[in-house]
């Protein structure tokens, strides 16, 4: 859960420009719904590659940027296991977002990281993982769910609730048409009530809901859920309910951020960094930070 | 001892310009005293705080951290180095210098920023004992005095009734600053005047024990109702180091800079999904006190504030950090309530 002591020695290089990016191509583009675009980035050679993979866990997040319109933090949203490239997973909702959206397959983008601390999956090993997340917030879950996935023997039954608002927000549908299809994973899909489409087969509520209804075992289970704050806000009592000590549940947070590395100053919740201290944190860490300040 | 006349700053400015310095002192500037790059001419004044912090001189207000080459939709970047001129930062005040004691260790506490760490190196630091103080100077509340060395290479200290300075070095930085000096400079005897004796506003320790225990308190609606938000507390404070990068360009360049920033501004944590973790002033007011005084002590045993005042002198709301930190101690002489 804590910043690795040697993660700043791993990414600067000494003596180097802790705000240089390296230059990503962008090798392939996919739209998952009207708004939100996924980029799949490749390095600009091995080294690059090499040195990443070295520090990358997955839960870390990095900078992507388009020089012109600036940069913005989100997360990684493919596992170390898929170790080829990265991809990120945006909505556009901002200078930066629109231009990175312009860009097309074989331009290039900005990218610097992975910066934070990261899920402690190596501690899970054997565990059933139930995750829980809402809208565009699955990116970040989708990276340790193909994490785990890729090394699927390692880990127990795999429970997936994502709802959105709509079925048209829905992202990574065709993963996860996918995990659907898995027996290894139960996934639950859900939309908000009055978002369903005439075919929808899923469940119709909001997660907290749906989760208290799917009631997965928390018997030898960790939790992870990612979501906007209203929505964590309102999975805390079902996951309680469920059992679910505080200690094994986990989200991520994804608070506005320039530089990424404890710095500007902006996206500490109470005392706590996100970008050093997190973004992953323990709902029991949660609790103890000041509310008002999320 | 090393000796100038009082009335001779001048010519130790110009000295050290001549041994290639770039002298940062407290000018004259259309009868506001401010920190500014000394030129032939200029008139350096040292009887008044000047509204600036030294600061400015190693962490710019804005300064380029990155620069491509644009064209159409292709970019190549470029190389940045840190414009980190040798500098001296001369009868700057103490509480200027102590301040280095927090800049180095945010700017360095893991990851390290090469762009502060250049111009630091390249700085020597000479602070001005303070043999006088205004009502908005509160350094001994903070750990500090008008005449504490901390982060000072040399100290310039005024002797014999205020006539003369003597130049006193502490480092091998302020050495090297006094040979530099030469013949501006005479060797003599001085008796130096008393500091500047500065009343204790309020006891720290109780500030940060009650901001421990008070995230949530009517004190901080009550405390930030005067603030505009305007930000010039933080761009006057010598330790407040928040910054933003945002990129500028024309067709054919781009550069990304490092601008300050401030958590009193609406901007500042708005996230892009529209949530506002602090949507009003009274939450930004209080992230302003709990930094200085409750995260940065909890993460870096050191404080936040060194006392200088100058947020309350620029405020245009009359609103002064001592006198916050002053109510936030009275509080906790109040009697138990029976609140929970």
């Amino acid at each position: 859960m804590s910043p690795d002591p040697d993660q700043a020695q791993a990414v600067q290089q000494p003596g180097g420009n802790l705000y240089t990016p390296i230059t990503m191509t962008i090798a392939d583009s996919r739209d998952e719904t009207y708004d939100v675009r996924t980029l799949r980035l490749e390095f600009p050679g091995e080294a690059e590659r090499a040195a990443f993979f070295e520090k990358y866990r997955v839960g870390m997040f990095g900078l992507y940027g388009v020089p012109g319109a600036g940069e913005s933090a989100f997360c990684i949203a493919s596992p170390p296991t898929q170790d080829q490239y990265i991809e990120c997973t945006f909505r556009k909702a901002g200078r930066v977002t629109a231009a990175l959206r312009d860009r097309e397959v074989g331009q290039t983008i900005t990218f610097r990281g992975p910066y934070g601390n990261f899920f402690p999956i190596e501690e899970w090993k054997g565990k059933n993982i139930v995750f829980i997340a809402g809208g565009i917030a699955l990116p970040p879950i989708r990276a340790v769910i193909w994490n785990i996935l890729d090394r699927r023997d390692e880990f127990g039954d795999v429970t997936i609730v994502y709802g959105a608002r709509t079925v048209a927000d829905l992202v990574y549908k065709h993963e996860l048409q996918q995990w659907q299809k898995r027996d290894d994973v139960k996934l639950i899909l859900t939309v908000d009530p009055g978002g369903e489409t005439d075919d929808w087969k899923g469940e119709i509520g909001f997660v907290p809901a749906v989760l208290e209804k799917a009631a997965p075992s928390a018997e030898n289970a960790v939790a992870v859920v990612c979501g906007p704050p209203v929505m964590i806000k309102f999975t805390l009592p079902p996951l309680k309910q469920l059992s679910f000590p505080d200690a094994d549940a986990y989200t991520t947070l994804e608070n506005r951020m320039k530089c990424g590395v404890g710095k500007c100053g902006r996206c500490n919740v109470g005392s706590l960094y996100v970008c050093k201290d997190g973004p992953v944190f323990t709902i029991e860490q949660l609790k103890n930070l000041p509310q008002g300040d999320l | 001892m090393k000796l100038i006349d009082a009335d001779k700053l001048t010519d130790l400015a110009a000295a050290l310009a001549r041994a290639g310095y770039r002298v940062v002192a407290p000018i004259d500037d259309s009868g506001v005293v401010r920190l500014k790059e000394w030129a032939e001419g200029a008139a350096i004044r040292t009887d008044a705080v000047p509204v600036n912090s030294a600061k400015d001189f190693l962490f710019p207000p804005s300064e380029i951290i990155g620069r491509w080459d644009l064209d159409g939709d292709d970019f190549t970047p470029r190389d940045v180095q840190p414009d980190a001129p040798k500098t001296v930062l001369l009868a700057v005040r103490p509480c200027d210098a102590a301040a280095l004691t927090l800049l180095d260790t945010v700017f360095n506490w893991d990851y390290k920023d090469e762009f502060y760490n250049a111009r630091r190196q390249a700085a020597t630091v000479v602070p001005m004992v303070c043999t006088a103080a205004d009502e908005q100077c509160f350094c001994t509340s903070v750990g500090g005095a008008p005449d504490a060395t901390a982060g000072a290479d040399a100290m310039l200290r005024p002797a014999d009734g205020g006539t003369t300075l003597i130049l006193e070095p502490l480092t091998d930085k302020g050495n090297v600053l006094l040979d530099a000096a030469g013949p501006a400079l005479a060797e003599g005897d001085a008796v130096a005047d008393p500091p500047v004796e500065i009343p204790r506003r309020f006891d720290v320790e109780a500030v940060t024990e009650w901001l421990s225990r008070n995230f949530e308190s009517d004190l901080w609606p009550a405390i930030s109702l005067a603030c505009l938000g305007c930000g010039a507390c933080a761009y006057a404070c010598p330790t407040c180091h928040c910054f933003d990068i945002q990129d500028e360009a024309t067709r054919r360049e781009s550069v990304r800079l490092k601008n300050w920033d401030s958590c009193g501004f609406g901007l500042f944590t708005l996230h892009a999904g529209g949530h506002n973790p602090r949507p009003d002033q009274a939450a930004r007011w209080r992230n302003r006190v709990m930094h200085k005084f409750s995260y940065i002590p909890e993460r870096f045993k050191l404080l936040g504030c060194t006392g200088c005042g100058r947020c309350a002198r620029v405020c245009g709301a009359g609103m002064s950090m001592s006198e916050v930190c002053r109510l936030i101690a009275d509080e906790t002489k109040k009697a138990p309530t029976h609140e929970s």
